[in-house]
């Protein structure tokens, strides 16, 4: 069975159908690099396996457990993590404390312990400085983990969402476009790190707008035009699909 | 003098706090029973500072109606010390859970709203609260009158009664609730209240059930509200629905944003400037006190356009609101 099993999945957003009966899976292990042209919904696909929007029509299962109609911080909590298209940081603090958010459906200390300060609580909050510190170490911002997020450079934070991501501790892990403003060098030295991610048993789904990135290191790629699924397979297959060049190039 | 400030503000805070202690033990001694009356005063008033910066400080959350939940603690400990006599320190534990449950009641289906429409709603409830209690419907809050008669606490049989044993009495729970509060920002619940109040939609999807967390600010809040209700039944033995008019909320608000939102320390001074400065000027201004709204008003407005985190602000908040200096810069 599928990790993660997408079926007929449908949402419009007044007249627009931003996806359309679309149908995909996710297997334990793999990346999955979902390419498309700007507008093809992409995004709304993100958004929906993630909680933000409630689907129309079909039914989004993890380990055949149904996700329609949890609340996001559920679905975060069940294994999936996610960045953001356009960074969502935690601007003015430091990035050593935005990926201790990631830790905090992992814990559970409440109010009381805290102001008590009890072992147990000392403890926990130890695990989480070691867990967020390690993700950090991980992505390669150590060294700036007492930096403000704003502060950091465009690329850094990019890599500290990803960081943040990791710290929830995740099957999925859910990337918008992870390159998008990175120069060719930045990409290809974050494909590795995705790549490593995969490594450590993460399952990647991928957008991405730019082919190039996404052919490198993806073991299946599904090409979405206008809301639906217009080709699958292989990155070889799915480069040499007519349609897929159709979409991106247009018809002659 | 800048320069000066800034040394002073580098100190750590711990050296701060002992000094304070130090002073707030052996202030008593220098003064007369007026100004032990007026620290007191403070200390209650500081206790609200603290319980609302909970709510507007830490989670980022427009409260407007606050006096609400220290009615429901001081008409607690009134309503079953005269009617059941129960002493006044057994109430204060049913006081804190009144008050966190009508928290739960009252807050639990207006969270979703957000900044300004929030708190439009809570000056609703707080409205709500003072006309239920002036209009008594149930027969228990003694309408316009309020509540009289109400007991001296007494701590194993000995009877606090001079304004000098409220004045420790006060003291000892401002200095539990600082030490709770600096534990509570340092915890997984007061950086999940810093995540939600940057950007809640990242909180949710980082999975923090940000619902949950808005409403433990609100109880945690409301709680020590109920607190500094007891006391101030207790110390003035007299309550009436005018003490919790919107214009306290009012006032606890302005303690909080002028002093430093977020910010124990921010907390302390903006209540001396909010509640002990008024009494220092009475015998200098006499007649111009009853334009303190007005100042007020005014302080307000300058402190919004120059100084928008506060006098003593929390170092996050500073960053929040000074988007446009962007850096690790001292504001100035």
């Amino acid at each position: 069975m599928a990790l993660l099993e997408v079926k007929g999945l449908t949402k419009s957003f007044g007249g627009l159908v931003a996806v359309n009966r679309l149908d995909f899976h996710l297997d334990e292990g793999e990346i999955l690099g979902m390419i498309g042209p700007n507008g093809a919904g992409k995004t709304t696909v993100f958004n929906l396996i993630t909680g933000i929007y409630p689907p129309d029509e079909g039914d989004i299962r993890l380990n055949g457990r149904s996700l329609v109609g949890l609340k996001p911080h559920v679905i975060t909590e069940l294994g999936i993590a996610r960045t953001f298209q356009n960074i969502r940081l935690f601007n003015n603090i430091t990035a050593l404390e935005n990926v201790m958010a990631g830790q905090h459906c992992r814990t559970k200390t409440g109010a009381l312990s805290a102001i008590l300060r009890t072992r147990s609580q000392r403890l926990e909050e130890q695990r989480i400085l070691q867990k967020a510190e390690h993700c950090l170490r991980f992505m390669g911002l150590y060294e700036k983990r007492h930096e403000l997020a704003k502060n950091l450079p465009y690329g850094d934070q990019r890599r500290l969402e990803i960081a943040r991501a990791l710290a929830t501790e995740p099957h999925i892990l859910i990337l918008d476009e992870p390159t998008a403003g990175m120069s060719e060098e930045e990409s290809s030295e974050l494909m590795k790190l995705i790549s490593q991610i995969r490594d450590s048993g993460v399952t990647v789904l991928l957008i991405e707008h730019d082919m190039k990135v996404v052919m490198g290191i993806s073991d299946r790629i599904i090409v979405l035009d206008n809301g639906e699924k217009i080709a699958e397979g292989t990155p070889k297959e799915v480069q040499g699909n007519p349609r897929v060049i159709e979409a991106y190039l247009g018809r002659e | 003098m800048k320069n000066l400030f800034l040394r002073l503000k580098s100190i750590d805070q711990r050296w701060w706090y002992l000094v304070l202690a130090l002073g707030t033990v052996l202030f008593p001694w220098f003064v007369g029973n007026y100004w032990i009356s007026v620290a007191v005063f403070f200390g209650i008033w500081a206790l609200l500072g603290l319980s609302l910066n909970v709510i507007l400080g830490y989670a980022g959350l427009f409260q407007l109606g606050h006096a609400a939940f220290w009615a429901v603690g001081a008409y607690t400990t009134a309503i079953l010390n005269t009617r059941c006599g129960i002493p006044v320190l057994l109430t204060l534990p049913i006081s804190i859970l009144v008050s966190a449950i009508f928290a739960v009641l009252l807050t639990k289906p207006i969270l979703h709203l957000r900044g300004d429409y929030l708190c439009l709603a809570t000056i609703g409830f707080g409205e709500i609260m003072r006309l239920f209690l002036f209009n008594d419907p149930l027969g228990i809050t003694g309408g316009i009158n309020g509540i009289r008669g109400i007991d001296r606490p007494s701590i194993f049989g000995f009877a606090i009664r001079q304004p000098i044993h409220y004045y420790y009495l006060t003291m000892a729970f401002l200095a539990l609730t600082i030490l709770a509060m600096r534990r509570l920002e340092n915890s997984r619940l007061g950086r999940a209240w810093v995540y939600v109040r940057e950007d809640e939609l990242a909180a949710e999807a980082m999975g923090i059930d940000t619902v949950q967390v808005k409403l433990l600010a609100f109880v945690i809040g409301a709680a020590l509200a109920g607190v500094a209700g007891t006391l101030y039944a207790s110390r003035y033995t007299v309550i009436a629905p005018e003490t919790f008019s919107f214009w306290q909320s009012c006032v606890m608000f302005c303690i909080v944003i002028l002093g430093g939102t977020g910010s124990i320390p921010g907390v302390l001074v903006g209540t001396l400037g909010m509640i002990v400065l008024p009494e220092l000027l009475r015998d200098v201004l006499g007649e111009i006190l009853q334009w303190r709204m007005l100042v007020f008003g005014a302080a307000m407005m300058v402190m919004m356009v120059f100084r928008p985190e506060g006098f003593w602000p929390s170092p996050i908040r500073r960053h929040e609101l000074r988007i446009e200096e962007g850096g690790l810069a001292p504001s100035a």
